[in-house]
């Protein structure tokens, strides 16, 4: 045998694992994103008492593989004067750089691909901000004004949200004093309690800073459709306005998984630590199989017979989900399997809470103006987070150096952390309400 | 084997996309080729096991000061010849610099050779037994080097300061 192919033979012998998931995450990122889309539409449906998508399949179950393979067919258009090259790549840097900082999640304590990653979050970060140049070299490239507005404005906005989002996770990651994302959720676990209850501010802060990271409403000032059609996506059409698309949705599952393991207590089920909570364990179990027998119920109520079998395949998926759970619980020798299995799914519940809260807010509030939107991240935010990183420090000395009480330290220094907002808040107040006096002494063309 | 290819294949790609970044005349293909090389050489970084400083070189130099370049040269007119923009003595201070740093790579291969250890300046530790890279180096940074450390944020905070004063309009 061939030195060459002994090589490889033993690079796939080591690296399986991470090769297997790593094309598993390739795969399948795009069918969630899909359907994390359907869901957003069946979500705006019910907020504005409407029905959303029910034609392709049952409660539109299908609309997600409907819809990619109308992108797939769609013509592919390239503007004349667009720089060719560069508007073909800055898609797939947009979808590469999303893709990639997913290998360093953990979805639950087995499922990660980059096993012993020593800056886990580090790397998260650093690389999903790299899909910023997907969206700005796609908006120079396309050599169209709407563009390239869209992509300087999402230029100016990820530059400021970053700094916030990155001061606001500095404080959570001072709590667990590591960078590994195991590590964190260890952490949390030994403190017995999620960092969202011990640096409430930093989670506020990343949870706007995050939705204006992955540009969505009230954010999605890049793309606004009353002001510049669609932003930085202008020019694209079929299959690379579908990368964009799915680039912005993994990216979303990513700021999640982050805020997730972050302040949320990862895989963790809430109240780790109590013993007598312990029947959580079966709660994974009952909700799947809750939603299969809602899948049943709605099964007859199916116009269609073919919607009926549909509806029962998936209430049958959802059993046995249900008995797979069931069985790591009450079946010895698969036993092993418990902690992953239920650390995924409490983590993925999670992630999927997070994501509503987005979605909620996308349905509620309107949109920002750039002004506005600037003016929160550097006035409000940024002095915010730098406030609360000093604080959080202070009530980890107090705590190591002087023997306070952990909870006492940090309620003292969160009600200071909320003056300070308080305060940031009152001088903005003040700062607009003399903006808004010399405006209208100044403009005064419209008083006839 | 595997380590080699990966260097080389890194390696390659950082020397090729410097080149490129030099000869392109659009602004822009420039900046992608730096961004490029950037990303080339952290991933040479991160096969020496120097994990803090290859996020730390993108987060920084991909993640922060090249999207500021991209910024300004989309602000700029790219319609401008940019080989039209030379000075005086370009040639002659171009050389200049060539030959200096040639200089410098030759001694450098010059001392390793000289080196006993068959041109490492320590020999290799086993993957598994390093410590942790990121506290290592705030070990050092926060430790031993703490007052250029502190020189060098003030430094930033002046030029921070006097950049907004500048730009500041005078009311």
């Amino acid at each position: 045998m061939s030195p060459a192919l002994h090589a490889i033979i033993s690079f796939l012998e080591t690296w399986w694992v991470q090769l297997v998931s790593g094309v598993l995450i390739v795969a399948v990122v795009p069918l969630i994103a899909g359907y994390v889309v359907l869901v957003e539409r069946k979500l705006m449906a019910d907020m504005q008492a409407r029905l959303g998508p029910m034609r392709v399949g049952p409660h539109g179950l299908l609309q997600p593989i409907a819809d990619a393979v109308k992108l797939l067919i769609k013509e592919d258009i390239i503007p004349d004067s667009a720089d060719k090259v560069i508007f073909w790549l800055a898609p797939v840097v947009s979808m590469t750089a999303a893709l990639v900082s997913m290998g360093a999640i953990a979805f639950g304590p087995w499922f990660q691909v980059a096993k012993d990653i020593n800056i886990g979050i580090l790397f998260v970060l650093g690389v999903s901000s790299l899909g910023l140049f997907g969206i700005v070299l796609g908006g120079w490239a396309s050599n169209s004004h709407y563009s390239l507005i869209g992509a300087l404005r999402s230029t100016a906005q990820l530059v400021s949200y970053e700094t916030a989002a990155g001061l606001a996770i500095i404080s959570g990651l001072l709590l667990a004093g590591t960078l590994q994302i195991r590590s964190i959720v260890d952490a949390q676990q030994h403190y017995g309690v999620w960092f969202i209850f011990l640096a409430p501010v930093a989670f506020f802060i990343y949870l706007v800073a995050s939705i204006a990271e992955t540009n969505r409403a009230p954010f999605d000032l890049p793309e606004a459709e009353s002001e510049l059609v669609a932003g930085y996506m202008t020019e694209y059409s079929g299959f690379r306005w579908a990368l964009y698309f799915l680039g912005e949705y993994a990216n979303m599952i990513v700021v999640a998984a982050v805020a997730t393991t972050l302040f949320l207590g990862g895989w963790l089920r809430p109240f780790p630590n109590v013993r007598w909570l312990n029947w959580l364990d079966v709660l994974p179990a009952l909700f799947t199989a809750a939603v299969g027998a809602y899948c049943g119920y709605r099964a007859g109520k199916q116009p269609v017979r073919v919607q009926t079998l549909f509806m029962w395949a998936v209430a049958a998926l959802c059993f046995l989900a249900a008995l797979i759970l069931a069985a790591t619980l009450f079946v010895p020798p698969l036993q092993a399997a418990k902690p992953g299995l239920l650390g995924a799914f409490w983590f993925l519940l999670k992630v999927s809470g997070y994501l509503y809260v987005f979605m909620w807010l996308r349905f509620t509030l309107p949109r920002y103006r750039f002004d506005q939107l600037m003016h929160l991240g550097w006035y409000l935010l940024i002095p915010l987070a730098i406030v609360n990183v000093f604080f959080v420090a202070v009530a980890m000395m107090l705590e190591t150096e002087f023997g306070w009480n952990r909870w006492l330290a940090l309620i003292i220094t969160s009600v200071f952390t909320l003056l300070a907002a308080a305060f940031l808040m009152h001088l903005h107040d003040k700062r607009t309400a003399a903006a808004s006096a010399a405006a209208s002494e100044t403009s005064d063309s419209y008083a006839g | 084997m595997l380590d080699s290819i990966i260097f080389y294949f890194f390696a390659g790609v950082a020397i090729l996309s410097a080149a490129l970044m030099v000869t392109r005349r659009n602004a822009i293909h420039s900046a992608v080729f730096l961004i490029t090389t950037l990303l080339a050489t952290a991933g040479i970084f991160l096969q020496l096991r120097a994990e803090f400083l290859f996020i730390a070189q993108i987060i920084l130099y991909v993640g922060g000061i090249m999207v500021l370049f991209v910024f300004v040269i989309m602000l700029v007119r790219l319609d401008v010849p940019l080989h039209h923009i030379t000075f005086r003595f370009q040639k002659w201070v171009a050389l200049f610099v060539a030959v200096a740093l040639a200089c410098e790579v030759s001694v450098m291969f010059w001392y390793v050779r000289q080196l006993p250890s068959a041109g490492l300046l320590t020999p290799p530790a086993p993957a598994d037994k390093l410590p942790p890279n990121s506290e290592q180096f705030a070990k050092v940074l926060f430790g031993d080097y703490l007052l250029p450390f502190e020189i060098a944020s003030i430094l930033l905070l002046v030029a921070m300061i006097g950049a907004v004063v500048m730009a500041k309009k005078r009311t």
